[in-house]
């Protein structure tokens, strides 16, 4: 049976945490977390999520937790999974969970190394689209358009120039045993592709969206339906990779607004009618790839 | 089972762990003061659909006799709750003081 809110376990194993109010990062580590159970080890790099989770004496985590250098996530992952295995623990699911500046920058390369081992280890990258803990700054992961700190919009540029990197794909190109996309406006698709992780043997990662009120400039009730429509306006998308095929989970019948998506989004605010186009044509141009390149599930 | 507020807080040397591991899950402060608005549920709405249960980042939305209650002394009153209820079941009240 799949999981959805009446079957998920009850127990909290992230709970009086210091993120912000609507914080979409702590409620992917929270489900993920309720889906694995308390004999998951989590693994967190610097970052919102060790940030809010740590702060002694208050400590969030209800399971084994523990801080890892920041590009170090996969290999302090692979440590911990040798280390259990080699004393003969069984039953357990070592997790990490990173941002994505401490994946698709800082973490890239130990993550990769975790992969070509195929370490039995499940990597969860939240993705809210820039370095947020430190104050919003922009990383490989910040969309076309957003403003950060370190992109921010002037007459001449109009926040990062650069596209978002294609995380997803570059991790299936390593021949990954499991690999997928996520959003916490579709929590159920998420939930039941972290239980299907956990059982597959080998490296695992799930890259989900994870809006951050603060830095996407919304309102902290907005979260969970703004990353919603970021799927349903096909800046986003629900896929999967196994046996060496990318599989479409979703399509949308008809893409909604994108501009209302850009429009409600404080870091967007400055965007001109020519960077909108940018972004829908982006958007187009990765459609037409994934209906060549993915199966539709 | 989840984390829970102690009564002891960690404050002297002799409490200081001699390793950096600690025990799972040992709150000592509240999340209540961050509040300017809290969510209430109508009972008499709610059908226990569970779905602010589901989306709350917080986790303090919990099953309660097939509906649900909410535990205010770690919720932020960030409004996803109000907003995923499709019944409205859920309104915002400012706190006082």
């Amino acid at each position: 049976m799949s999981l959805n809110a009446k079957t998920l376990c009850e127990d909290e194993f992230f709970y009086g945490h210091k993120a912000c109010a609507g914080c979409g990062g702590s409620l992917a580590v929270r489900i993920a977390l309720k889906v694995l159970g308390e004999r998951s080890i989590a693994v967190l790099p610097a970052g919102c999520m060790s940030a809010v989770g740590f702060n002694f004496p208050q400590l969030c985590f209800g399971n084994n937790a523990i801080i890892s250098t920041f590009a170090g996530t996969a290999s302090m992952m692979t440590g911990i999974e040798a280390g259990l295995r080699a004393q003969g623990v069984t039953d357990y699911q070592v997790v990490g969970f990173a941002g994505d500046g401490g994946t698709a920058d800082i973490g890239l390369q130990a993550l990769s190394g975790a992969i070509d081992r195929n370490d039995d280890v499940l990597y969860i990258c939240y993705d809210n689209e820039a370095y947020m803990n430190t104050g919003i700054q922009k990383s490989s992961l910040t969309p076309f358009g957003a403003k950060t700190t370190t992109t921010p919009a002037g007459q001449r540029i109009h926040g990062n120039v650069r596209q978002k990197k294609n995380m997803f794909e570059i991790v299936c190109a390593h021949g990954i045993s499991y690999a997928a996309t996520a959003s916490i406006g579709y929590l159920n698709d998420f939930m039941n592709k972290v239980e299907k992780a956990s059982k597959i043997k080998g490296t695992k990662y799930i890259h989900i969206i994870a809006p951050c009120p603060t830095g996407w400039g919304i309102a902290s009730d907005e979260t969970v339906a703004i990353a919603k429509e970021g799927v349903d306006c096909g800046l986003w998308y629900l896929a999967e990779y196994e046996n060496n095929e990318l599989i479409l989970n979703y399509k949308p019948k008809q893409f909604s607004d994108i501009k209302e998506y850009v429009r409600k989004q404080g870091r967007f605010k400055h965007v001109s009618e020519e960077d909108m186009q940018i972004i829908v044509d982006s958007r187009d141009a990765k459609w037409a790839a994934i209906n060549q390149n993915f199966k539709m599930g | 089972m989840k984390p829970y507020l102690r009564e002891h807080v960690p404050s002297g040397i002799d409490d200081i762990p001699e390793a950096t591991a600690y025990e799972a899950g040992y709150l000592v402060t509240k999340n209540a003061g961050w509040r300017n608005v809290k969510p209430v549920v109508d009972q008499a709405r709610c059908v226990g659909c569970l779905q602010c249960y589901l989306h709350c980042p917080e986790g303090v939305i919990y099953k309660d006799h097939g509906k649900v209650s909410i535990d205010y002394d770690f919720c932020k009153g960030c409004g996803i709750c109000r907003k995923i209820c499709k019944l409205g079941a859920i309104c915002m009240e400012p706190e006082k003081g």
